[in-house]
């Protein structure tokens, strides 16, 4: 069986949940034995060589760049096409139009930071961002007819069109991956166009997978999908590499509650800071960290000064790569208080560096987690509580960070994996 | 007689590197090195040597009959000490003329006198220190950091013994009033107080180069036709101004160089005007009444109050923080955290982090190295979170070698008294009553401890 997706780019070049997810499916779907997977990307194409671009579409002047990856520790290769398009992922209308009025000239190049790192822009844009998500909907007509697949796979709103598109020039099935929803990115005041490109992709797929079975019940009750049509299927993290325990030294003889993600809305960062300043009030050898930054940042900042926390509560800024796990590695607690989390891969990172994680019911990732904290997210007083209970009663945090870690390392992506093959059958074989 | 008083200040922040939360605790060291030293050298060759020159030339050519002040921040002195050591030279040529009065300050260029008067003192008195070892003088004036006054703050300069004190002429503060005279402290009237004409101060600092303001170009001729507009009552003219105005701020080519060399002949050449310092123009005048200024105002932003500098929630924050660490700074004997302590201090941090008129400070000071207020800020509070481990860890080992001697005092004395008590038995004399005794013993004890608090009050 062969699989057409229609994904993000993998990690580094993209740090989000939704570029590590994609990387974690198709690896997890690499040790599946008859499965291929025709993987296409949205890539704005920079300073590479442009030669080896096949230029196919004339009309739209978009090129698309076809390459072989391996897979670092299979034996499989994965097909691999690049489409020259500047959608990146979590961007909005507005956003968009920030970035492309920011670019001045042809070959103005600059980078933007959208709170999950930076991406970097060359070239000219399409209009708008729905231009641009047409465009990448014609480029992906073409790709499908000129590929053989069985079936097609669309990573969240962005891509759903393209997904259409491929469906209809070959009326093959096509499976969508909720990730997200707008429902979750603006709190419940939702963009109407961005709802309408998630709901036409809802009710033109075949089935849907959602990263959890909050982000289902959205699905069914927000869009209105007929619940059979909609398959919950969690998803798992990859393994720590041996090169990211290389870690930066503890400095500081204080126990350390972290928060790491992006500073928005979703992620509920002020519930962090009110209970951090409730657990101050308590005892002071501890140290609050907020590492990550988005739009929220500034006003959380001058929050924390207002409750004069701030020499106990420290902002790193974002964080990449080693520092995400050297950050974890100095941690005694981790703490993901989400408003509307679809799945939250983040905590199972922190479980994976054995750090005790508080989490929100409000977290897909709070329906297979066991051996997690768990609090309502605007429930400030338990979640203090729990913070306080972690720190001083060590039994507590040695319970959690070490049954924690063996129940992660049972979340493994062949087997996510294994579930999508099942959805897959399900609509290829009906 | 009108008389014309020329103040310059000069200081510069030693810059903090980007310093990151990983560093706490692995780290000790806060500045960005490269960046200040051509900070420094740029300084150096752009205006205060040129201007300097400049100067000592004018000096010797008016043979008495034209001088200037100076304040130099001990934080300024210290980074020319290492980077540009022959600008100390060409001040300290000018100091041998005489002619050149150097004003006392804090050494950090702190924001100090805002709060805590007792460190506020100790950093005046550690700057008096210096430019007396530097200078060969002794300052008699005082001025704070960018001219902060309030009528509490001249109160304290004046129980150090200092005889005047510069402030701002700010508009709320003096009304219908003029700044051209001599005024005293409200508390202290003992405290002479000279009000910078700010109007035809910023002429020269602010808008000399400026084309499209109407007075451009303006010459020595001109500005003493201004001068000369000052009704013939009024005795002082108190020209304040950054040192940077020559060369930086005014640049080369907008003939600052020229206007600083013609304007003692010009105003000279008019036997009514002469140039004063401030110690000269205290001792010379008469103040014409006390001004009052309950709170505190500079010579800062439209509003000259203080708000540049503790606006905010951040500002605020991190002087609240940065000053609980004085009670142990008092005790400490570190040399290089007390360096540190100094360097952390300087107004210019607590600047960065305003977010006055525009949510983006980036367009704020003259050499900000932060993109944001909230950058400069994340910055300072992470190098704080560092030095005040190091300064209660210093103290802590400090105090426990204290408690150490002091047991061994308690128990010297113990056996004194126990000695003396025999001898009393000896020759016969009763003890007291059991009670008594205790006393006694529990007066022994309590002494170290009343020795403690003298002992650290002494430092």
């Amino acid at each position: 069986m062969k699989v057409l997706m229609f994904g993000w780019e993998f990690p580094p070049h993209i740090s989000g949940g939704l570029g590590t997810a994609c990387y974690g499916i198709t690896r997890g779907m690499a040790s599946i034995p008859d499965l291929d997977v025709l993987f296409v990307v949205p890539k704005a194409f920079g300073d590479e060589d442009k030669s080896k671009v096949e230029d196919i579409i004339g009309a739209n002047n978009i090129s698309v760049k076809n390459k072989k990856l391996r897979m670092s520790h299979l034996s499989k290769t994965l097909e691999y096409i690049e489409v020259d398009s500047k959608l990146v992922p979590y961007v909005d209308p507005e956003d968009y139009y920030r970035l492309r009025s920011l670019n001045v000239g042809e070959d103005f190049r600059f980078l933007q930071t959208d709170g999950e790192g930076k991406f970097s822009f060359t070239g000219k844009y399409g209009s708008t961002l729905l231009q641009e998500i047409h465009n990448y909907a014609i480029v992906a007509n073409i790709i499908a007819q000129e590929h053989t697949f069985d079936v097609i796979h669309a990573h969240d709103w962005l891509t759903y069109p393209a997904g259409i598109a491929a469906k209809e020039a070959t009326g093959k099935p096509l499976v969508i991956h909720v990730h997200a929803t707008d429902f979750d990115r603006s709190g419940g005041s939702v963009n109407p166009v961005v709802f309408d490109i998630e709901k036409r992709g809802m009710e033109a797929a075949d089935k849907i997978i959602t990263v959890s079975n909050l982000t289902r019940s959205i699905v069914i009750e927000k869009y209105g999908i007929p619940a059979e049509k909609v398959v919950t299927v969690y998803n798992a993290v990859d393994p720590l590499k041996q090169e990211m325990t290389n870690y930066a030294p503890k400095g500081i003889n204080e126990k350390i509650v972290t928060f790491l993600g992006r500073i928005t809305m979703q992620k509920g960062p002020e519930y962090f800071i009110e209970a951090a300043h409730k657990v101050l009030q308590k005892m002071d050898n501890v140290r609050f960290v907020m590492a990550g930054s988005g739009d929220m940042m500034e006003k959380m900042i001058r929050r924390a000064a207002s409750l004069k926390i701030m020499d106990r509560f420290h902002f790193t800024g974002f964080l990449r790569g080693q520092d995400v796990y050297s950050m974890l590695h100095m941690s005694d607690l981790y703490v993901m208080p989400s408003v509307s989390e679809p799945f939250g891969i983040s905590p199972l990172e922190a479980m994976q560096s054995n750090v005790p994680v508080l989490i929100s019911y409000q977290s897909g990732v709070a329906e297979i987690l066991t051996y997690a904290i768990k609090t309502d997210y605007w429930d400030v007083d338990a979640m203090a509580d729990a913070m306080y209970a972690v720190l001083n009663y060590p039994a507590l945090g040695e319970v959690f960070a070490k049954y924690g870690k063996e129940e992660v390392d049972s979340l493994q992506w062949e087997n996510s994996a294994r579930k999508m093959k099942s959805v897959y059958d399900s609509v290829v074989y009906k | 007689m009108k008389n014309i008083c020329l103040y310059f200040q000069l200081h510069q922040p030693v810059k903090l590197r980007r310093y990151r939360f990983f560093d706490i605790g692995n780290d000790h060291y806060y500045y960005d090195d490269y960046a200040n030293e051509s900070n420094i050298n740029k300084l150096a060759h752009t205006c205060y040597l040129p201007t300097n020159r400049i100067l000592l030339d004018l000096i010797k050519r008016y043979k008495g009959k034209f001088s200037v002040a100076f304040s130099i921040s001990g934080t300024l002195l210290d980074q020319l000490k290492i980077y540009a050591p022959e600008v100390i030279d060409s001040f300290k040529a000018l100091a041998d003329t005489k002619q050149v009065e150097f004003l006392a300050e804090t050494s950090a260029h702190s924001l100090i006198s805002l709060r805590y008067p007792d460190e506020f003192k100790r950093q005046i008195a550690e700057q008096v220190k210096t430019i007396e070892e530097t200078f060969g003088q002794v300052p008699t004036v005082f001025r704070n950091t960018e001219l902060i006054y309030s009528d509490w703050i001249g109160e304290n300069v004046a129980q150090m013994g200092f005889k005047g004190m510069l402030a701002e002429g700010a508009k709320q503060v003096l009304g219908w009033k003029s700044p051209n005279y001599l005024y005293c402290n409200s508390i202290e009237p003992r405290l002479k107080v000279l009000l910078r004409n700010y109007h035809m101060s910023d002429d020269i600092a602010l808008r000399f180069g400026n084309q499209s303001w109407a007075s451009w170009p303006l010459t020595a001729d001109k500005f003493k036709g201004w001068l000369d507009g000052i009704s013939d009552e009024e005795e002082v003219v108190n020209l304040f101004m950054n040192y940077e105005t020559f060369g930086v701020n005014q640049s080369k080519e907008s003939g600052i160089f020229e206007f600083l060399k013609a304007l003692p002949e010009a105003v000279l050449n008019d036997k009514q005007y002469a140039f004063t310092t401030p110690s000269k123009a205290i001792s010379k005048l008469q103040p014409i009444s006390a001004i009052q200024e309950p709170t505190p105002t500079c010579w800062v932003d439209e509003e000259r109050d203080v708000t540049a500098w503790l606006g905010n929630e951040m500002q605020n924050e991190a002087f609240d923080k940065l000053y609980t660490l004085t009670e142990y700074i008092q005790k400490c004997n570190d040399a290089a955290i007390l360096k540190d302590w100094q360097y952390l201090q300087a107004s210019d941090h607590f600047y960065y982090m305003g977010t006055k008129f525009f949510a983006n400070g980036s367009n704020r000071a003259y050499n900000n190295p932060y993109q944001t207020p909230y950058e400069a800020f994340i910055n300072f509070m992470n190098i704080l979170a560092d030095f005040a481990q190091r300064v209660k860890n210093s103290v802590a080992c400090d105090e426990s070698a204290e408690v150490a001697k002091l047991k061994e005092t308690v128990k010297k004395q113990q056996a004194e008294l126990e000695k003396l008590e025999k001898q009393l038995v000896k020759a016969g004399v009763e003890p007291k009553k059991p009670a008594a005794k205790k006393t006694t013993k529990a007066t022994a004890e309590k002494k170290p401890a009343t020795k403690k608090t003298t002992a650290t009050k002494k430092k």
